[in-house]
């Protein structure tokens, strides 16, 4: 009894005030991860595990330019192009040479390992914001939230241009159907490689921004990745869908991935607040995503289940003997 | 126009599941001609159509369109030249996209694809207009998704959808067989319009032996992988599901004891 007590008067409220920005921040920065996995999960319809590399990927770039003298904003957008390569790899891999998609995933993220551990040519490079001028930093929490949010804004933007045009809408189709693709000329190998490297281009951009922000790029800062993005486009989705019911329009559903992410970390706060052991983060974090990838299905199923019928169709029988006695 | 010469398709062969689905096909489409096939189960009717279409390659043989040989070409490179219809109404739309960005999609056939808008303003009252044909109601709901439409709506959408950009063949493959008689009806009214209207060379599969009588200028029938009778102009026009059938039993030398081949209602 003892122990429940002081266990809880030991949860200080202020503590997890005080850390609730940095997971905001972390939240947005994840949540343009996220974005990259909303494109390929969602829309192509193709389960890409190339990301826990890219995303890697991206902080390595990032990290060993900016050592050597290259400055942030073009150190940033190479990373984003490093992570677009990674992205045509998984795509040549699946389209050319018939490997299935997660397969061809698993083996660009392996490879990555690699290359990313040559282009830092160690596992771990500090690139603290008191020797480099960064876009953002976990020093300046309030600047990372504006400038992660910014990105946010101009990211959903450009997709939802991009996922309106011609060539966007063949990316759309392809992943819900392949076979009327085809049939209306839709090259459909182009329309996956094509969002495989913008999906790993923004993947890696969000790796650069993470490493920026906690002021090192490391070799196994991508460990795990595909579950955080995955996380945050689902809770996105059940929130998104629970506020605006069938009427959610792309845009909102772009931004509900932004939201995911924030939410992800934030409960990931909690967690932490609650001073569950470090070591059991990623099992809290596939609970997490369990549950909200349970919670539709589960839904629909209390909806349209089978022990519902029998239950309504006694009760309407028994009224009806009644009635007849 | 559509020229089918010799083609040959042996599914999985060298295995147990080995199947001579096309046994030298030959066929050759005046323009305009509007062709109806009827055959029984596995008699390579549906193999034919995707041959033309190329969702794979043919083992020998050529399919000319205008005299130009597209069999090397893969099925996305063909889709300029054809407008297909499939039997499954799920086939031939993308459920989760609105009817509007479906018509637009199939508008762009064989067009180049490009970073201008996927919907232009000016293709809504267009497209009104074309649906407002069908009398199915669907030119006010052009901005619902195609998912939420029934069967037989999907597949007028995927006929329009088929026609939109008019195709140099269309390949209607049992279009009607999984709707309700009515919708079905009304369906295959739709084509004939269609077909008549923009004079389009045709092939429509059916298992129903009258439709294939009382449409179309020509009538082909498949056994085994093959063309066994080929009926046009007035004889055509005379045909009686008797005469058919007689027909049908001289050229194979067998009887037709098949439960798919309806004999009509
Ligand atoms: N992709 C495929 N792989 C293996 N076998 C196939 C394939 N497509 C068709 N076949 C086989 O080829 C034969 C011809 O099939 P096809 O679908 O052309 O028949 P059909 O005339 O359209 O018959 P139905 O009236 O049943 O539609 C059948 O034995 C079928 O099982
Ligand atoms: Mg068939």
């Amino acid at each position: 009894m003892d122990g429940i007590i002081n266990y809880f008067s030991s949860l200080n409220p202020a503590v997890f005030a005080s850390q609730l920005p940095g997971n905001i921040a972390q939240g947005i920065i994840w949540g343009l991860m996220a974005l990259g996995v909303f494109i390929t999960y969602k829309l192509l319809n193709f389960a890409d595990l190339t990301v826990d590399g890219s995303f890697a990927t991206g902080g390595a770039v990032t990290a060993i330019l900016l050592i050597n003298g290259v400055p942030i904003w073009p150190a940033t957008l190479i990373a984003l192009a490093a992570g677009i390569l990674a992205g045509l790899v998984t795509g040549f891999l699946h389209t050319v040479l018939g490997i299935p998609d997660i397969l061809a995933g698993i083996l660009t993220q392996i490879a990555l390992y690699s290359i990313n551990l040559n282009i830092m040519g160690k596992a771990n490079l500090p690139i603290s914001y008191r020797n480099y001028t960064l876009i953002l930093s976990g020093s300046n929490i309030g600047r990372a939230i504006i400038v992660g949010l910014s990105f946010a804004v101009v990211v959903i933007g450009l997709m939802y241009w991009y996922f309106g045009t011609e060539q966007g809408s063949t990316i759309r189709s392809t992943g819900s159907n392949p076979a009327m693709s085809k049939a209306q000329g839709i090259n459909i190998n182009a329309a996956k490689v094509i969002a495989l490297a913008l999906s790993n281009g923004l993947v890696a951009l969000s790796g650069s921004l993470f490493a920026q922000y906690q002021g090192f790029s490391d070799i196994n800062m991508g460990r795990g990745a595909i579950v955080i993005g995955l996380a945050a486009v689902i809770i996105g989705a059940v929130i998104g869908e629970a506020i605006f019911r069938k009427r959610a329009n792309f845009i909102i559903k772009l931004t509900f991935v932004i939201v995911g992410g924030i939410l992800y970390y934030i409960s990931m706060g909690i967690v932490l607040w609650l001073k569950m052991p470090t070591d059991d983060t990623k099992l809290f974090t596939a609970v997490i995503v369990a549950v909200f990838l349970a919670f539709p299905y589960l839904k629909n199923k209390s909806k349209n289940s089978f022990k519902r019928v029998a239950k309504e169709n006694k009760k309407t029988l028994n009224r009806e003997e009644k009635a007849d006695a | 126009m559509l020229e089918i010469i010799d083609v040959y398709k042996t599914f999985n062969p060298g295995t147990v599941n080995e199947k001579k689905a096309l046994n030298g096909v030959n066929l050759k489409l005046n323009d305009g001609d509007f062709c109806t096939v009827i055959g029984g189960n596995g008699a390579g009717k549906s193999t034919t159509l995707n041959a033309i279409a190329g969702v794979w390659p043919v083992d020998s043989g050529a399919i000319l369109i205008d005299g130009e040989d597209i069999s090397a070409l893969p099925e996305h490179k063909r889709a300029p030249y054809l407008g297909r219809v499939f039997q499954d109404p799920m086939t031939g739309t993308v459920a989760d996209m609105e009817i509007i960005e479906n018509l637009a999609i199939a508008a762009r056939r064989g067009q180049k694809r490009g970073l201008s808008w996927g919907v232009k303003k000016s293709e809504r009252e267009e497209y009104r207009e074309l649906l407002k044909q069908f009398e199915l109601g669907l030119e006010d709901r052009m901005s619902s998704k195609v998912g939420l439409l029934s069967g037989g709506q999907r597949q007028a959408i995927t006929l329009l959808m088929a026609t939109i950009k008019r195709p140099k063949l269309l390949l209607l493959d049992e279009h009607t067989a999984a709707l309700d008689p009515k919708t079905a009806a009304k369906v295959l009214e739709l084509s004939d319009k269609i077909i008549e209207e923009n004079n389009l060379t045709a092939l429509m599969v059916t298992h129903n032996m009258k439709d294939a009588i009382t449409h179309g200028n020509r009538l082909i029938m498949m056994s085994d992988g093959k063309i066994v009778l080929d009926i046009s102009g007035e004889e055509k026009k005379k045909l009686t599901v008797e005469i058919l059938l007689q027909k049908f039993e001289k050229a194979s030398g067998s009887t037709i004891d098949n439960d798919r081949m309806l004999l009509g209602d």
